[in-house]
């Protein structure tokens, strides 16, 4: 058993796990954040992702001590408030989920994406860093399409607030 | 999973340390992106897992003295993002951003790449192609030396893989076939020219002992670099991997194929 302690969407938190606790049961069973799910066991479909210290990364190919004195966001940590973040809001309006199941992986994997590309992002590089997340219902279509109207959102947010 | 125990040295006199005290039980841990698929499937039980990332001096990409050095901490999003990469060894470059998806290039190493030897991992295609050097923190490695067989290496019990180095080629590319579910290489090909103007073909993904040198093929195209030189090879299916996603005949043809894709890329 260990202690381990990080801060999850700006909170402090810490908790005993075994050492091969992976990050995922450590989210989901200790802190009941039970948003990011688990979707396979060879760590290909990407359910799961989380960002660590900023960038993405598979909560299921991770042992919680490994993220011990780390900052994690799941999907949980991502809207203000009643405020969707961009990317929930673009999935909602352009129909990027059916069952759901998939969706807090996809948002995560997305918001990392334009995090690096900024409106930049084309619909080539969204279906191929899109690699690692599996979704059995959508057909994938109106996924790439909410993530480049996020990426064009965010990003002339960002040149808004450049501007001021 | 089995019962483990976590491990986080800082340098890596402490690393060998505590894997010396593990007696052949513990286990190194860079990205963990093979090791903890593994151990889940209950394919791996180390008794200890020394985790990698914290230490320093296994980071760091450089160019100094005509060789680039990439710190076997590295991880692929690292050597991908990296300007000197790109600028020195651009196709170096994007073969590591091909590597899996974002979430395992955020996490996965190179030097955890070249330790493990998956029959289709990218890095040693590339390294073999390049004639580079795996550096470990007892010696250096000629990477023709280093790939000894299939999920084998030269390393030694308790050694740890502490850089890979080596001199931009003059021209180079990379074709990757890949597995349409798994993405990782059915067939890829690493053509370097190299400085002194001879030329490497490393091949992933398709030989039944790992990775390989297809030595005909670069006879060949050291006399004249085109893809037309490999018209007349072809290889043997008795040395090929055969698997549900394709038979060693189709990998043998296949090799040959993706390798001359690689001589047109590398041409530009
Ligand atoms: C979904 C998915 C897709 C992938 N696709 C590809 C692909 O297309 N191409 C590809 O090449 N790879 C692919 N990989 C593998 C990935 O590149 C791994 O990151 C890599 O093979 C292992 O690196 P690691 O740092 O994660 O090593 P780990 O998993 O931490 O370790 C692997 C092995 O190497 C040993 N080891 C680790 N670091 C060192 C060191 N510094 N010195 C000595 N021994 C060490 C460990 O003890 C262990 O036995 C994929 C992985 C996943 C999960
Ligand atoms: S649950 Fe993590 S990749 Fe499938
Ligand atoms: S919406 Fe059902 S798996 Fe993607």
């Amino acid at each position: 058993m260990s202690t381990v302690s990080m801060t999850v969407n700006g909170r402090k938190v810490s908790g005993e796990c075994e050492d091969r606790t992976l990050l995922v049961h450590f989210l989901r069973d200790n802190l009941h954040l039970t948003g990011t799910h688990v979707g396979c066991d060879t760590s290909q479909c990407g359910a799961c992702v989380v960002h660590l210290d900023g960038k993405s990364v598979k909560s299921c190919t991770m042992l919680a001590v490994q993220a011990s004195g780390s900052e994690v966001t799941t999907i949980e940590g991502i809207a203000k408030g009643q405020d969707l973040h961009a990317v929930q809001t673009a999935f909602k309006e352009h129909h990027g989920l059916q069952c759901g199941y998939c969706t807090p992986g996809m948002i995560m994997t997305i918001t990392d994406m334009i995090n690096r590309h900024g409106s930049d992002l084309d619909e080539e590089t969204v279906r191929e860093e899109l690699d690692g997340n599996i979704c059995r219902c959508t057909g994938y279509h109106n996924i790439v399409k909410a993530a480049l109207d996020a990426a064009s959102k965010m990003g002339a947010g960002q040149q808004q607030v450049a501007a001021e | 999973m089995y019962e483990t125990t976590y491990r986080r040295p800082t340098s890596i006199d402490e690393a060998v340390k505590l894997l010396r005290e593990s007696d052949g039980e513990g286990k190194l841990m860079s990205g963990g992106m093979t090791l903890i698929p593994t151990m889940k499937a209950r394919l791996a039980m180390p008794s200890a897992l020394i985790d990698l990332r914290h230490i320093e001096d296994l980071k760091g990409i450089s160019f100094e003295n005509g060789r680039l050095r990439i710190g076997g901490g590295t991880t692929h999003a690292e050597t991908k993002a990296s300007e000197t990469v790109r600028q020195n060894a651009p196709t170096f470059s994007y073969l590591a951003g091909l590597i899996g998806d974002p979430a395992v290039r955020h996490m996965g190493t190179v030097g955890g790449a070249v330790a493990n030897h998956d029959p289709a991992a990218d890095y040693p295609a590339a390294l073999l192609a390049m004639g580079a050097t795996i550096h470990t923190n007892t010696r250096e490695i000629a990477a023709d030396d280093f790939f000894t067989g299939m999920f084998e290496t030269a390393l030694e019990e308790n050694e740890i893989v502490t850089a890979v180095s080596f001199e931009p080629p003059q021209a180079a590319g990379w074709e990757k076939f890949r597995n349409p579910a798994s993405r990782y290489a059915m067939a890829g090909v690493f053509v370097a020219k190299r400085a002194d103007g001879t030329v490497g073909v490393g091949v992933t993904g398709a030989g039944n002992n790992g990775v390989f040198r297809w030595t005909a093929a670069e006879e060949a195209l050291s006399s004249s670099f085109d893809a037309s030189a490999l018209d007349g090879l072809s290889i043997s299916p008795d040395d090929m991997m055969g698997d549900m996603h394709g038979s060693a005949g189709y990998r043998a043809n296949l090799v040959k194929v993706v390798t001359k894709r690689a001589v047109n890329a590398a041409k530009g």
